[in-house]
């Protein structure tokens, strides 16, 4: 029962050590984030979750993060609503429309937008952006609708719109490249079939195409909320960066758990105010978690496609 | 059977990361062995200063790098005195500067990573013990303006702390409060909501900002206090003084505060603050150093005593600005802590700081900065000539 040691054997092991790699760091990120705040955990309790009051002040400490929690899931909603209809539609045409001269060069193009570095996007939404939302978008809604509460408050252009509209943006390469693989993975077989009973374009694509590929376009919006739930760079530079703002008004300017850890982590004077950001940081964490796994039951057990055909 | 080798494989290099990451942070924790830039390496070549690499002198000793972190207030003065020095006086050191800020600065130095740092901020009672036989060396003074952006008003606009306050309280809401109107008659005040800037990061600003108005109002003092980051009552933030400048200048009917140099450079108009005596004061090089000479000429504490009680704030002045803030150099009374320091090392530091407190003062007026008064300077001289390395007292200049 000697091994001998080929070619092979070597590779198998190889690849499961690195395998192996994305587990171990996880699970090193876990325990650091974990004994991080232990300290902050110790002291606020379960405030820690559903506290409003963010008040580093020596004396007058309390660390709460809802409102963070509440501005990420905010802005990523927004980023949702925006995003997965467009880069839907990018990929519908791109499968099912587009003649081949323009399919390539939109493909690279929207493949290219994932190339851009999130402080460019950043930059973009602060010095350009902002003023078309804050002028064409925020301000008409505010005089015309302010009282609903949604287009309430001063619209300013950096709040949890922008911060949303810069997210979308974002999120589309993701969500379109994927899309598209998944229906470029539609076999012909189906659409003939339906073709062949008489069904419209629009129809073999609703009632086919996107239900066969759903599940896979399911992934790809995930993959895509995960993308906009972790953005620091671009959110932090247009979502106004106010201290405990509960997310009132779409207008009103607030922080995600992101971007509240990459203003104030790397100076924080207290070892409490450190703890505090690592515990947000274990929150973030947390909340990607409780999305992929609701993802992978949503994936598995829900959208279950039978045997290649439509229900 | 094969699955079991590969698991075994794995499970074995997960150990090994594992065991690697642990070793690695036990090595760590004695700070017997950081691994910062080798000190003394001839083939580095200097990144912030060309000449200072091939054509040392014969006479100078071997090339010295020092390394300092810290506040970003006083930066661009630092760097200034950094390649005045490394090309005119020094050739033969090196000196790297990094902004992290203030914070980062002071756990640089805490855990001794760095030669030197600077903080805006005094040390704590809690961050003196941390580090033992701490030096304060005031290095310069600079002034804090409360900016704004205010379309179709040109005049200069006129502010009082208290004002301030309940602006940034969202007492006064509005531009044409009654209350600002009556320190600016003849200035027709906009019917608009005021927006407020404040800085997102922790920062020395803010806790000298803060500082400020927890002097002039009790409301400020009991709502919300001070500290390098507080619970503002509302308003935009923005990470550091080049993003808040930026936010104020961007934001009709905006109002926020930033250091002198920041406001300038930018072009945004900066408000006269009403200061101790009842005069309306716009920061200048020429107010800061008015405000600079009321520290009183005796009592100041000693290098190595508590700087927490040094305030610049609201001084008596005729001509003061009211929101003055000193900023400090930090280093160790025996510089032998500092893991790879050597004695020739120790004087090139000394010989630099002792540099930037004398000579390099007359690079500060240029840039907004206002030069050390006589006092603190001869202040800085008693503190340098303590430092020592292994007991031994250093060649200062």
């Amino acid at each position: 029962m000697t091994k001998k040691l080929t070619g092979d054997n070597i590779f198998k092991v190889l690849a499961a050590v690195m395998a192996a790699s994305a587990a171990v760091i996880l699970i090193i990120n876990a325990y650091i984030l974990i004994t991080g705040s232990t300290l902050i955990l110790q002291q606020e309790g379960i405030n820690f979750l559903i506290g409003k009051n963010w008040n580093p002040v020596i004396g007058r400490e309390s660390f709460g993060v809802l409102p963070f929690v509440m501005g990420t899931l905010v802005t990523s909603s927004i980023a949702l609503l925006i995003g997965v209809p467009l880069s839907l539609g990018i990929a519908i045409f791109l499968v099912e429309m587009a003649p081949k001269a323009v399919k390539v060069p939109i493909s690279y193009l929207v493949e290219l937008l994932a190339a851009v570095p999130s402080v460019i996007f950043g930059l973009w939404g602060l010095f350009i952006l902002r003023f078309w939302v804050q002028n064409y978008v925020e301000t008409p809604l505010n005089t015309y609708l302010g009282w609903f509460p949604l287009f309430s408050g001063t619209p300013l252009g950096l709040d949890f719109f922008t911060a949303g509209i810069i997210l979308a943006i974002m999120i589309i390469p993701t969500v379109a490249s994927v899309s598209r693989e998944v229906l470029t993975a539609v076999p012909d077989s189906i659409r003939e079939g339906a073709y062949s009973i008489g069904a419209t374009k629009w129809e073999v694509i609703r009632h086919w195409v996107l239900s066969y590929g759903r599940s896979g376009i399911f992934g790809a919006v995930i993959l895509g909320l995960g993308r906009a739930v972790g953005e620091t760079m671009a959110v932090t530079m247009v979502i106004g960066n106010a201290p405990n703002a509960m997310p009132t008004s779409l207008f009103s300017p607030g922080q995600t758990l992101p971007s509240l850890i990459a203003n104030g982590f790397l100076e924080a004077p207290t070892p409490l105010e450190k703890s505090a950001y690592i515990g947000a940081g274990l929150v973030l964490l947390l909340i990607s978690l409780i999305i992929n796994i609701v993802a992978h039951v949503m994936v598995t057990r829900v959208l279950k496609v039978k045997g290649g055909a439509v229900e | 059977m094969k699955t079991m080798y590969t698991v075994a494989a794995a499970i074995v290099a997960i150990v090994i990361i594992i065991g690697g990451v642990f070793a690695y942070t036990a090595l760590q924790t004695p700070a017997a062995t950081p691994t910062p830039t080798p000190s003394t390496n001839p083939t580095q070549t200097p990144t912030s200063s060309p000449s200072a690499s091939p054509s040392v002198s014969p006479t100078s000793s071997a090339p010295v790098t020092l390394n300092g972190a810290g506040a970003t207030f006083p930066q661009p003065f630092l760097n200034a005195t950094i390649v005045h020095y490394t090309t005119n006086i020094k050739p033969s050191v090196q000196i790297n500067y990094q902004g992290v800020g203030s914070g980062q600065g002071v756990s640089s130095f805490t855990s001794k990573t760095v030669d030197f740092a600077c903080s805006d901020a005094p040390l704590t009672a809690t961050q003196r013990e941390a580090a033992p036989n701490a030096l304060h060396i005031p290095e310069t003074i600079g002034a804090i303006t409360v900016a704004y952006n205010l379309p179709g008003v040109s005049s200069e606009l006129k502010l009082t702390g208290e004002i301030i306050a309940n602006i940034y309280l969202g007492t006064i809401t509005n531009w044409n409060d009654p209350a600002i109107a009556a320190i600016n008659s003849g200035v027709t005040l906009p019917d608009h909501a005021i927006t407020t800037v404040h800085r997102s990061d922790n920062s020395g600003t803010t806790n000298w900002f803060t500082k400020y108005l927890c002097l002039v109002s009790s409301a400020w003092d009991n709502d919300v206090g001070s500290g390098t980051s507080v619970q503002w009552p509302g308003g935009l933030g923005a990470a550091g003084n080049a993003n808040v400048a930026a936010t104020i200048s961007q934001t009709q009917y905006s109002v926020g505060y930033i250091e002198l140099a920041y406001a300038l450079q930018n072009g945004v108009p900066v408000a006269a603050i009403q200061n101790a005596a009842g005069n309306f004061v716009l920061p200048s090089l020429e107010s800061t150093t008015a405000a600079a000479q009321s520290l009183p000429s005796s009592g100041l504490p000693s290098g190595s005593e508590s700087w927490e009680n040094v305030v610049l704030l609201n001084t008596s002045g005729e001509q003061a600005y009211p929101i003055v803030t000193p900023t400090y150099m930090l280093l160790y009374q025996e510089l032998n802590v500092i893991p790879g320091m050597t004695l020739d090392k120790a004087t090139q530091l000394v010989q630099y700081v002792w540099y930037v407190v004398h000579d390099g003062q007359a690079l500060a007026p240029a840039l907004e900065y206002a030069s050390l008064p006589a006092n603190l300077v001869a202040l800085n001289e008693e503190t340098l000539n303590s430092i020592t390395f292994n007991g031994q007292h250093l060649t200062t200049h």
